[in-house]
């Protein structure tokens, strides 16, 4: 046998291309992204893509044997394999194998604080007919156990849950001894403003493996206004039960969100040095959602998402410069979106999928036994409009599944088929959110170029892929650090 | 160095056996029939030599000297070469043709169930080229060596050739491995394109409780891959077999060899194994072996591993902050960059392997893989030195 050179390899070399999207870099229009369906990406010349899409490449270029590694294009068929594309696909969507993992159940909505833009509908204080009574909590734990997902995530929201703690105790005891048979790895987190936080809580959380999210806006100002409380001592508060939560449960079982107002606009690195300061290593900021007061009070609070962008750079220089000068600190949502970009992996973040978080990822039992897709829906629900109640917890969740809220959602759930999200760069990485775009555009499919979410998503994604391209090594690690712990903590496909 | 073979003086044997040479130890353990055991008494060990031991029924005597046999009983002798030999080893003889061979060394780091001659690739550089003869009989001749081997040893290796081209005769001798070596690692180094039948990749589910697949991948695209195998259509069988294996649940290691066109597109291909076989648990770079046709495409393969240097810290680095666990094989450290080398490991079989004379006064000679015991000047890279104490970190 004799051995044959280089080209005997190169097999037919007319290619065909396969499914792809690009858009024009916003910072540089003669060169575009180009993404395949299972989200490989490149960058390169406007020209050498028109090339590309005329079938006038030739194999002897390099960028003809990128675009065939990264399944942009396909050569000789009868040599090539489409194998790796969809192994990709499986990963990226991993999220759908399990069914919904994070479980929320609302104890009270009662709350101590009057904050004009809680998303949350809160009752007063004394009003105990919004607490979530025991039959049906009880029925709510019977519920969670028919999901199938190994691993389930439980998360005690309120109004502020510890006023309800009660509850919380009683939830958490049925849970684990359901859980002695069960065998699924369950994951506490109380989401609070630790206020009033006793040793007697924290004893029990300690007991049972609790995280405590809580809410931090930034510098004391900052803070107090946003969360008016007659007093005006919200911050010394939330700052005093951080403390105690980390002294009892450890320092990473206390983790902090930001809620960005108009106010919180102008103080982009007060804030994150407010984290810095406060001891944290992760930071999330995440602009107001359009719901519960918020809705109310949009005028005063509300901004348009451009503001929210310029923010979000201003407060990601800050945070990268800290990073450099030796401080590590990670933006989440940075680390979310990156993660999309840089790894074949999805995440455990519900409110970024395609097919939709709401009711695959996410399941919110409400005080009163009503059971919703998602907190956006629940809050819908509290200002008068049951369009996604997906049932009751005296129903079995097949019920849930079939309610029409749920047809709904499903039929608006897949961004890769919604109008303009189908031709969009980036949709291979991005989510579909049926509930926001019904909240703000009264329609589950919505309309995406007045779509506040899709600026947000494309705006971040934009800015993130600016900054990938023109950084420093130094920054591109920074960068890439975020993405790599968020795909190393993402379900890893079983099979492919 | 290779493999030992040698000539033999024996009597009482005409057809080809397998045995294994016991001492007292071997006969203690109770884990070999003693039909199969060749007592040996080279070492005149009065133990060994009181009547009633050498009466038991063995298979046969290793001895210095025919007069040392027990008169009638069958008995093997060894030349020179065959001092070697140890007890626990397993020695195949041919006596028709007065010759033994080496199939299995205890102790040493590289013992091979070798399968088939044959192979359904070419690769340019291979360092075993293949024969395509008939010799489906290596299952039964192998099966039986597996009854022979310690059953502490550690690990095995089953090559060719290409292994799956026994079809379920390769089953046949991992169960049987997974019945005599339960404990031992079983590495086949497979090229994998036989898994594109997935029902093939499935026959492997829970066959041995230690069993892993080194598979070859040499490019991100077909035209580089199948150019490196000589075979058209390679590589879409390959990845498709990868994606078969895993989903059998087995566990798979990819082995890149360091051909100089691999090299120059070996980030790319870096970036492949990341986004499409994430699930890998192990990545070989592997420096390549001066032997079989690789001597012949010296022009084509070789480049200096020197001159890797940058693409391979590139590669390495970019691989291990992802969390796959990749190692370098078969390249000295001295032309390697320090911060490679804690990923460099001594992977050469020992009894092909060898340091050169400018190693003899290196510091670190003890933690390097040195350099295949055929190298010769045109294979050796320019960069070997001595490294001086201290100069490692």
């Amino acid at each position: 046998m004799k051995f044959q050179p280089r080209q005997a390899f190169a097999g037919n070399t007319s290619y065909q291309l396969l499914p792809l999207r690009f858009r024009r870099l916003p910072w540089d229009r003669e060169r575009v992204f180009v993404s395949s369906m299972s989200g490989e990406w490149l960058i390169t010349s406007h020209d050498d893509l028109t090339r590309v899409v005329e079938g006038q490449i030739v194999p002897d270029e390099a960028l003809f044997a990128e675009l065939q590694a990264k399944h942009l294009l396909m050569a000789d068929q009868k040599r090539s394999t489409l194998a790796p594309i969809l192994s990709q696909y499986r990963t990226r969507k991993s999220y759908l194998e399990h069914g919904p993992s994070l479980h929320i159940f609302v104890v009270s909505l009662r709350c101590h604080h009057t904050c004009a833009y809680c998303q949350v509908s809160r009752q007063p204080q004394a009003n105990s007919g919004y607490d979530m009574p025991a039959n049906a909590s009880l029925k709510a734990v019977e519920r969670l156990f028919e999901w199938p997902s190994k691993t389930l995530t439980v998360e005690f929201q309120g109004g502020e849950p510890l006023l309800h703690f009660g509850r919380i105790r009683a939830l958490v005891e049925a849970i684990e001894k359901r859980n002695k048979y069960e065998n699924r790895d369950i994951q506490f987190v109380i989401a609070s403003t630790l206020h009033d936080l006793t040793d007697e809580q924290l004893a029990f959380m300690k007991g049972h493996r609790f995280q405590l999210s809580t809410s931090l806006d930034g510098p004391e100002w900052l803070h107090n206004a946003n969360r008016p409380r007659p007093e005006r001592d919200s911050y010394r508060r939330t700052l005093e039960g951080i403390e105690r939560g980390r002294k009892v449960l450890g320092e990473h079982a206390v983790s902090a969100l930001t809620t960005l107002t108009k106010r919180s606009l102008e103080a982009p690195e007060a804030i994150v040095e407010e984290y810095k300061k406060q001891g944290f290593h992760s930071i999330f900021l995440r602009p107001l959602s359009p719901y519960g007061f918020a809705l109310k009070t949009a005028n005063r609070n509300g901004y348009p998402i451009e503001d929210f962008l310029r923010f979000y750079a201003a407060a990601l220089d800050h945070i990268l410069a800290m990073n450099r000068s030796g401080y590590v600190m990670e933006e989440i949502y940075a680390g979310l979106l990156l993660s999309q970009l840089l790894s074949p992996f999805s995440h455990g973040y519900v409110d970024l999928r395609s097919p939709t978080g709401a009711g695959l990822g996410a399941v919110v039992y409400d005080y009163d036994g009503k059971v919703y897709p998602s907190d956006e829906a629940r809050m819908l629900a509290a200002m008068g409009d049951h369009s996604f109640v997906l049932g009751h917890v005296d129903q079995p969740i097949s019920e849930w599944l079939n309610s029409p809220a749920m047809a709904q959602i499903l039929q608006a759930g897949v961004a890769e088929a919604l109008p303009t999200c189908a031709d969009c760069a980036y949709v291979s990485m991005c989510g579909a959110d049926p509930v926001d775009h019904y909240a703000r555009q009264h329609d589950v499919i919505g309309h995406r170029p007045s779509s506040d979410f899709c600026r947000k998503q494309m705006g971040m994604f934009d800015h993130l892929l600016e900054r990938w391209d023109k950084s420093s090594l130094i920054e591109k690690r920074i960068l890439e650090s975020w993405a790599l712990r968020v795909a190393s903590r993402a379900p890893q496909a079983e099979a492919a | 160095m290779r493999p030992l073979e040698c000539k033999i003086q024996s009597s009482g044997w005409d057809s080809p056996q397998q045995f294994k040479v016991a001492g007292l130890a071997d006969f203690a353990s109770g884990h070999y029939h003693l039909e199969r055991m060749l007592l040996d008494l080279r070492s005149h060990d009065a133990a060994l030599a009181s009547d009633n031991f050498r009466s038991l029924p063995w298979a046969g005597f290793l001895v210095e000297h025919p007069k040392d046999a027990p008169p009638g009983r069958p008995w093997l002798s060894l030349d020179v070469v065959g001092t070697s030999v140890g007890q626990g080893d397993v020695l195949e003889i041919q006596p028709r043709i007065s010759k033994a061979a080496l199939r299995y060394r205890r102790g040493g780091n590289g013992n091979v169930l070798f399968a088939t001659e044959r192979c359904n690739s070419y690769c340019v550089m291979c360092s075993q080229p293949p024969r395509q003869v008939e010799d489906d009989w290596r299952v039964a001749q192998l099966c039986s060596l597996t009854e022979l081997i310690d059953k502490d040893e550690i690990s095995l290796a089953i090559s060719g050739g290409e292994p799956t081209l026994l079809g379920t005769g390769l089953n046949r001798v991992i169960e049987t491995c997974a019945k005599t070596l339960p404990d031992t690692a079983i590495h086949v180094l497979s090229n994998g394109r036989r898994f594109a039948d997935a029902d093939y990749a499935r026959t492997f589910i829970d066959l041995h409780p230690s069993l892993s697949w080194g598979v070859p991948l040499y490019g991100s695209h077909y035209g580089l891959h199948d150019y490196v195998v000589q075979s058209a259509g390679a590589f879409a069988e390959t990845m498709r077999g990868l994606y078969a294996l895993n989903a059998a649940r087995q566990r798979i290691e990819i082995r890149v060899v360091l051909l100089r066109p691999v090299v120059e597109e070996l980030k790319r291909l870096s970036e492949y194994l990341y986004r499409n076989l994430p699930f890998v648990e192990h990545i070989a770079l592997m420096g390549l072996e001066p032997t079989g046709f690789a001597r012949a495409h010296h022009k084509d393969v070789w480049m200096d591993p020197k001159d890797m240097a940058p693409v391979l810290l590139d590669s390495v680095e970019y691989l291990a902050r992802r969390g796959l666990n990749v190692s370098l094989y078969n390249l000295p450290l001295c032309a390697l960059p320090q911060s490679l080398w804690p990923y460099a490991k001594r992977s050469i079989s020992d009894w092909k392997q060898r340091y050169l004379p400018a190693c003899q006064t290196c510091s670190v000679r003890n933690k390097c893989a040195g350099v295949f015991a055929w190298v010769t000047a045109e294979w050796t890279s320019r960069a070997i030195s001595p490294i001086k104490e201290g100069m490692e970190a």
